[in-house]
């Protein structure tokens, strides 16, 4: 375990090292923000929908009570949206969709003696390869969780107004009462956070891989797994420490 | 020019190179030869420091490669061109691309001038009009051709080749060992071509290393090789039907 994390951490500092071209290096960035941001859009904006209009129907459901005001669900809803269920339930998406395709691309090219082909024109393969991920990792994650948390709340509107439990009034109403700022803050940099993980962890999977076709499938299948769990202890420990 | 001394390398408890020294020539078609596991493809990645030898030192023009890190080593990485054993061509890159890729990270040539250089590549190797093609349409034979387009590029003055004519027929093979022998020649280049294809070892090889179990077993050149009594190259030579039914005439 020690002697993994020893590499994991070589290999980003290999990965920020000073670039031979910053051109070059600035194109693969754009690259890989449009295949981490744009490439993802969609599926996030399908379960942010869906996940927020379940957890106002769920909401809903448990303040049955007519002592409890019925805006309180819109409250609630805003407030798990934003703290817990945009970042965690997105990053563990995204570590499916664009971690196994990191693990899965990076250990293609090295099976293939791509990797090797870039170190023998003297090029930095980390720094070529796993830079630009990170960097779109870092900064597309918490855009798309900004758009998560959108479509997570417009979810739940859309649940009132199909459902009949709460009304979109009493639902809005909710959402504007007592809005904090700080679940904002904590909630992107939860999303930079499990940005950096998904990236930098599939990207070690693959990068040290070694045989063949199913080879680069376990890599794949172990960047996601360690993602997912590092992400739920991040998401613990920056939790614990922002509130 | 390029030294090596007293390569080892070991990878737990498997010594695959037991103390290689050799020197290979500039403008020189150089073969590393040796059966299924006898350590010619790693001894080519201890030259080009894919591997660290255990122990031994890799010279070229006398600066010694091994001792270098790898910021120090760029300078003469950027003078060697490699083809592997399957083209390790980038899959997300047109052939154009692929052959630019080290002029975009290395030269300050504008656009222009790249493609050119990637025309003229691509010309060399008899494959003008493939510049927007991806490697996945390609053949394999058209694979190695671009391999060999991206390897000669940056103009290098080391060339090292690894099985080049693996997984390709008899007639393509022979393209590709002319086209390496030609452009050893006209870039007065020190090539270094693993391969156990005895069509190579008989066509260009002029000067050979024959590795037996990690050791250097045999040197000469590819008029010596079918007159010498060592037996295990004479197994490796003369393995195939078509060899010893031409070794009288050899």
């Amino acid at each position: 375990m020690f002697n993994s994390l020893g590499k994991y951490i070589l290999l980003l500092r290999l990965s920020f090292k000073r670039p031979e071209k910053f051109s070059v290096y600035w194109a693969e960035v754009m690259r890989e923000m449009v295949s981490t941001g744009i490439g993802s859009l969609g599926i996030i904006s399908i379960i942010s929908v869906f996940i927020g209009a379940a957890t106002t129907i769920q909401v809903a459901f448990q303040l049955s009570s007519p002592l409890v005001p019925l805006s309180t669900a819109g409250k609630i809803a805003r407030d798990s949206t934003i703290l817990e269920f945009s970042p965690t339930i997105s990053a563990l998406v995204l570590a499916g969709r664009v971690g196994s395709s990191i693990a899965s691309q990076i250990g293609t090219m090295r099976v293939t003696e791509q990797i090797d082909a870039l170190e023998i024109m003297g090029v930095n393969a980390p720094g070529y390869l796993i830079a630009p991920k990170i960097i779109a990792g870092i900064t597309m994650v918490p855009l798309l969780v900004i758009v998560s948390i959108a479509l997570g709340m417009t979810g739940g509107w859309i649940a009132c107004l199909f459902g009949g439990e709460v009304t979109p009034a009493d639902y809005v109403v909710g959402l504007r009462d007592g809005f904090d700022p700080l679940t904002m803050q904590v909630a992107l940099v939860k999303a930079t956070a499990f940005g950096f993980i998904i990236a930098s962890i599939c990207a070690y999977q693959g990068f040290y891989t070694s045989g063949g076709a199913l080879e680069v499938g376990q890599s794949a299948t172990r960047g996601v797994v360690y993602s997912c769990v590092m992400i739920l202890f991040a998401d613990l420990v920056i939790t614990r420490l922002m509130l | 020019m390029i030294e090596i001394k007293d390569i080892y390398k070991t990878f737990g408890d498997n010594d695959v190179l037991k103390g290689i020294s050799a020197t290979f020539q500039t403008g020189k078609n150089n073969l590393i030869i040796g059966g299924s596991g006898s350590g010619k493809t790693t001894l080519l990645k201890c030259i080009v420091g894919l591997h660290e030898p255990t122990k031994g030192d890799v010279f070229f023009e006398e600066e010694n490669f091994t001792d270098m890190d790898f910021t120090g080593r760029v300078p003469i990485r950027t003078q060697i061109g490699m083809l592997f054993q399957n083209s390790a061509l980038f899959d997300s890159m047109s052939v154009e691309e692929n052959i630019m890729f080290p002029l975009n990270l290395f030269t300050k040539q504008t656009l222009a001038e790249k493609r050119d250089r990637a025309n003229f590549c691509l010309e060399r190797v008899n494959l003008e009009d493939k510049n927007k093609l991806y490697p996945a349409e390609l053949s394999g034979g058209m694979k190695k051709r671009v391999g060999i387009a991206r390897a000669i590029a940056m103009q290098p003055k080391y060339l090292f080749v690894d099985e080049p004519n693996s997984g390709l027929d008899p007639k393509t093979s022979i393209v590709i060992d002319d086209l390496i022998n030609d452009l050893t020649t006209e870039y007065n280049m020190t090539t270094i071509i693993v391969t156990h294809d005895m069509n190579s070892v008989m066509g260009i090889g002029e000067h050979i290393i024959f590795l037996h179990e990690g050791q250097k077993w045999w040197e000469g050149s590819n008029k010596e090789i079918a007159h010498t009594d060592n037996k295990e190259l004479n197994d490796f030579v003369f393995a195939s039907k078509f060899m010893q039914a031409a070794k009288g005439k050899l």
